[in-house]
């Protein structure tokens, strides 16, 4: 069997894109990518520059989006709304972890 | 080809209605999706509610599907039946269809396919997603991964198949749990002209007998004898390089950090976590005569009161 070599590259949280790059990576139309950034849902790195560009996280969260608007039939703002509170979850679980990390098991 | 109970996995009635066929994907999905499921077998149980409902709510799928027959027990070996495939295969019924070594999902996607591939406009590879668990001794030192995927694919007449892909990932150090690699490109290939997919890795850490991950720092707990805590002790403490030595200063209290600068993970920009090392007190369980007899002693010559904060702040 044919085996594929790669040398693995971690997902570089530099790495920067246009709204048109993340439509094409994440397989979500452009349009409404603009909607969840109206939402807050997606936040440019620079609110203020003339092109919009987005982080590396962005792609991730742009993912998502299209997998949960796709399985669950959701409108942007529904999409705009599970995104958020997904965050949420993954920042209390964040947090749960640093706690879990920080207390002493039971030691006899 | 194996047959598949779409409607068994959607826990739904042969004869259920459209909406009824939704309302159980809708709560399965619910249930199983990956991206909100904390189940353990979610994104294998999404997969297989994903792929019933997606020939289910398609009427023309689901007659297809209907027309295989049923009375054939999950994951059995089965042939289309006679006639099949000149009413619904994707090569317009010629004959030359073999289902051996198609899946069912294959088949149904193939069925919509027909006009997609007639339109010749570029269709995206499929990105790929894996998982891989590596343990904290891979993650400081890099690794080796080999990942077995069976991918799918289309033919050189475009007909859908499953094709097993092997990959040998190097992953470099300075992995941290839910850490993702991205391979641009490595995923199915794109098709009129579409650009290939992606391949993503995420990692997860195996849970580690001493050591706890918060990022690249690591926690591991510190046991003292109640006398170190009091005196101050020189003790041996476990890294992932080795042991070092560590002093630990007299009065040390349980729940203190000691940390231990740049021993922990490896940072893939360069650079280490901390290791810290979680102070907790602990008693001999079973003490001896004698050591009760010094505990005694101690007990009857000291002032120190554990408890004096109760004092100050209940009156």
């Amino acid at each position: 069997m044919k085996i594929e070599n790669y040398q693995a590259e971690w997902f570089d949280e530099q790495q920067q894109f246009s709204l048109a790059e993340l439509a094409d990576l994440s397989g979500m139309p452009e349009a409404e990518l603009r909607q969840l950034v109206d939402y807050a849902a997606l936040a440019p790195v620079d609110s203020d520059a003339a092109e919009a560009r987005f982080g590396a996280k962005s792609l991730i969260t742009a993912r998502m989006a299209q997998r949960l608007r796709n399985d669950f039939d959701l409108d942007t703002s529904g999409l705009a709304l599970a995104l958020s509170l997904l965050e949420r979850v993954r920042e209390l679980e964040a947090r749960l972890q640093t706690l879990g990390a920080q207390s002493p098991k039971i030691h006899r | 080809m194996k047959y598949k109970d779409y409607y068994q996995t959607l826990g739904v009635e042969r004869n259920a209605s459209a909406a009824d066929i939704k309302k159980a994907y809708r709560k399965l999905a619910h249930k199983y999706h990956p991206d909100v499921s904390k189940e353990p077998d979610a994104k294998d149980k999404f997969q297989e509610i994903g792929e019933a409902y997606e020939t289910l709510k398609n009427a023309e799928k689901r007659a297809a599907y209907d027309q295989l027959g049923s009375g054939y027990q999950p994951g059995q070996d089965f042939r289309p039946p006679p006639g099949w495939e000149t009413q619904f295969a994707h090569d317009g019924g010629s004959g030359q269809q073999s289902f051996d070594d198609i899946d069912l999902a294959d088949l149904f996607a193939g069925l919509v396919g027909r006009g997609a591939r007639a339109g010749k406009f570029p269709v995206p590879g499929q990105d790929f997603e894996v998982t891989a668990q590596i343990t904290l001794e891979q993650a400081a030192r890099g690794t080796e991964l080999d990942i077995n995927l069976n991918v799918p694919d289309y033919d050189e007449t475009g007909v859908p198949r499953r094709v097993p892909r092997t990959f040998e990932a190097r992953i470099a150090k300075g992995a941290s749990d839910g850490q993702r690699l991205r391979l641009p490109g490595k995923g199915g290939k794109g098709r009129n002209g579409g650009r290939d997919g992606d391949l993503w890795l995420n990692i997860t850490l195996a849970p580690h007998p001493l050591f706890r991950p918060d990022g690249h720092d690591l926690y591991v707990d510190l046991t003292l004898a109640p006398w170190e805590a009091v005196l101050g002790a020189l003790v041996e403490v476990p890294t992932l390089d080795g042991a070092v030595r560590l002093k630990v200063p007299a009065g040390t209290r349980a729940g203190q950090k000691l940390r231990l600068a740049g021993r922990g993970l490896p940072k893939p920009r360069g650079g280490e976590g901390d290791l810290y090392a979680v102070v907790q007190i602990v008693v001999p369980t079973h003490p001896s005569e004698h050591e009760k007899e010094l505990y005694r002693k101690l007990a009857e010559g000291t002032t120190f009161d554990p408890r004096s904060h109760f004092k100050e702040t209940v009156k």
